[in-house]
């Protein structure tokens, strides 16, 4: 049993215990506020530092702290002259939204999914968990590989031809706005696919509470009393999913984040000008040579993911251990 | 018994076909043809040679003529490297990527028991601390973070150890660490929350009452018992770090088969690519099924249905 199976405060709701056990542990809580400051600091930073920074420069493999050509560079550049602080802030940006977007995408199709197994019951239950077995037996980030491949050209096909529609009739905002979207065509689709294969969990959890929850008590009553389905799981079942949901929400950021840094460090994610802490990573893993290396390349990439997955894994344990009766993690 | 393996065969070969056909029409769906990277011959030349390669007609002819080839254990020649089968290529690659893969097995069941054991002998000391911290730095830190960071402080900063390649035996050691580190914490994580339940039941009690020595109790009495949930795991495990050596094999360049996924992705190599999920896939559901047949020996309480 988990720490919320004592409330702290007498009478207190599920959400609100679980908040104050979650306050209680340390490694989570203060995970938590460093995942919130490392947002705001990628988000916030980036648009005050000098453009110079962000441009091609001359000024190739500068170590850190290095103060010769136009301020500090905290981190050093990198191949083209770029400062590898702001690189790693835009990258960082690029993981958490693709990470955010990816789990919430899942989130949906992995609640919708176990919802619907879970209500059904019986054999359409049966085989709907079938099939989601059937899809964690096979290798899923390879068929993505193979998936961006197939379809990165034509959205990016899609855009282009949508963009000079646009120009034709004149429609300049709709224009500006597809040609602003053209260069992320990839995170699009990283993001879509990461979202439609990593609901399975999800799903598998969702499923086994609204199976333990529709049992109860509250749900029969609600339904003699001639509540219509939706109304049912509107009122009864989302508010006692809404911990769990949040839980592995929080378990599949780190996970998508993974995938999207897997894909990019192998070349098949996002790619130059734009960067993630994946393909930075890649970039850095590239210029480890035994006659000059530049370690600060591949350190600190390597050091903002770390503690990022950490302070994510951290936070969601903490969450499990707080929300998922289930979870026997408190010893 | 044997329906059940009937069945499951059956569930493989299903399995197997929808990969191999998912993995066609995907590659087929690829806009540009494999002459994309390289100058595009005269008419007539490029018709001989889409024939030979088996890439004239329409894509369902194609399709069909490819799941003949296929059942006859034909993996075709790779457009990529000319004069070489996908099945040579396949067998060049395949024994490199086993022994690392054993030698990881190895390591990540080995370290990850005796650390989990000794976590839990000790369990809330600096040592139990220590071990579940960096078990959890190593689940959350992917390969290929600590791979290139494993080359840069050995190979590079000290010098112990080769940076890659598969030249000496020496040069094996820092991917099967970097491969196997991820799994041995997990095992780790495992065996400590197994050992810890055993630890606590009557039978140790009896032992340490009879005056065994605490090194006897630990390793000879409980730890046969908080084994279990492990050997259950060396299934996946092989599994997971079947498909895990694709990125350590290009990290640290290992002659290996996985390099082949990502390089026929990239060169539009649709037979190249179809061999590498073929056999990919068949060892991951191969593996979970001896896995299933295994629980069924081991514990006579489950039944094999379905």
């Amino acid at each position: 049993m988990g720490k919320a199976a004592e409330p702290s405060t007498p009478g207190a709701s599920p959400p609100n215990a679980g908040w104050a056990a979650l306050r209680k542990n340390r490694a989570a809580y203060i995970s938590f506020w460093l995942i919130v400051a490392a947002a705001i600091i990628a988000f916030a930073v980036p648009p005050l530092m000098p453009d110079v920074f962000k441009e091609p420069s001359d000024s190739t493999y500068l170590g850190p702290f290095d103060r010769s050509e136009g301020g500090l560079h905290l981190f050093g550049t990198d191949i083209n002259g770029k400062d590898l602080f702001y690189r790693c802030l835009a990258g960082l940006r690029v993981s958490l939204v693709v990470g955010c977007a990816g789990a919430l995408i899942s989130l949906v199709i992995g609640s919708l999914y176990g919802m619907i197994a879970g209500l059904a019951g019986g054999r359409v239950d049966a085989v709907m968990m079938r099939a989601v077995d059937a899809i964690y037996s096979i290798p899923r980030l390879l068929f993505i590989m193979v998936f961006i491949a197939a379809f990165d050209p034509r959205i990016r096909g899609l855009l282009d031809a949508g963009r000079l529609k646009a120009a034709e009739n004149g429609w300049e905002a709709t224009q500006d706005w597809l040609d602003s979207l053209i260069p992320y065509s990839r995170m699009i689709i990283l993001i879509a696919s990461l979202g439609l294969v990593e609901w399975l969990t999800m799903a598998r959890i969702v499923r086994g509470q609204v199976l333990v929850l529709r049992e109860q008590g509250f749900v029969l009553a609600a339904r003699a009393m001639g509540q219509s389905r939706l109304a049912i799981i509107r009122k009864h079942l989302l508010p006692n999913l809404s911990g769990i949901i949040l839980t592995y929400l929080t378990l599949t950021i780190p996970t998508v984040i993974l995938d999207e840094s897997f894909l990019s460090f192998l070349g098949l994610g996002i790619d130059d000008p734009a960067a993630s802490l994946g393909s930075l990573l890649k970039d850095g893993a590239q210029v480890i040579n035994p006659i000059e290396s530049k370690w600060w390349l591949l350190a600190f990439p390597a050091a903002i993911m770390s503690i990022l997955l950490l302070s994510l894994n951290f936070l969601g344990d903490g969450l499990r251990d707080a929300f998922d009766p289930r979870s026997s993690k408190g010893r | 018994m044997l329906p059940f393996l009937a069945r499951r065969f059956a569930a493989l070969l299903g399995v197997l076909f929808c990969v191999v056909t998912i993995t066609f029409f995907l590659m087929k769906a690829v806009p540009g043809s494999a002459f994309d990277r390289e100058k595009e011959p005269p008419p007539h030349i490029k018709e001989q040679m889409l024939k030979k390669y088996g890439l004239d007609g329409s894509p369902l002819s194609q399709y069909a003529r490819y799941l003949g080839d296929l059942v006859r254990g034909d993996l075709r020649v790779s457009w990529k490297y000319r004069n070489r089968s996908v099945n040579e290529l396949l067998a060049d690659g395949l024994p490199y990527s086993f022994k690392l893969g054993a030698l990881s097995f190895v390591l990540a069941a080995g370290a990850g028991v005796a650390i989990g054991a000794l976590a839990a002998a000790r369990k809330n000391s600096a040592v139990d601390f220590g071990a579940m911290f960096s078990a959890l730095f190593f689940i959350s830190v992917p390969t290929f973070v600590t791979g290139p960071l494993l080359i840069l402080i050995f190979g590079i900063w000290l010098g112990w150890l080769p940076v890659g390649g598969w030249l000496e035996w020496k040069s094996v050691i820092l991917p099967a660490v970097c491969l196997a580190a991820p799994y041995a914490a997990y095992v780790a994580r495992l065996m400590r929350n197994s050992m810890l339940d055993v630890l606590s039941q009557e039978f140790i009690r009896t032992a340490h009452a009879k005056g065994l020595s605490e090194i006897a109790v630990v390793y000879k009495h409980a730890l046969k018992v908080a084994i279990l949930p492990v050997v259950s795991f060396l299934g996946p495990l092989a599994a997971h770090l079947l498909t895990g050596s694709v990125v350590v094999e290009m990290i640290f360049s290992i002659p290996g088969a996985g390099r082949f996924f990502v390089a026929s992705i990239e060169n539009r190599d649709v037979f190249l690519l179809g061999g590498v999920v073929i056999v990919y896939c068949t060892i991951l559901v191969a593996f979970n099924l001896v896995v299933d047949i295994a629980y069924a020996v081991l514990d006579k309480r489950i039944r094999l249905h379905g």
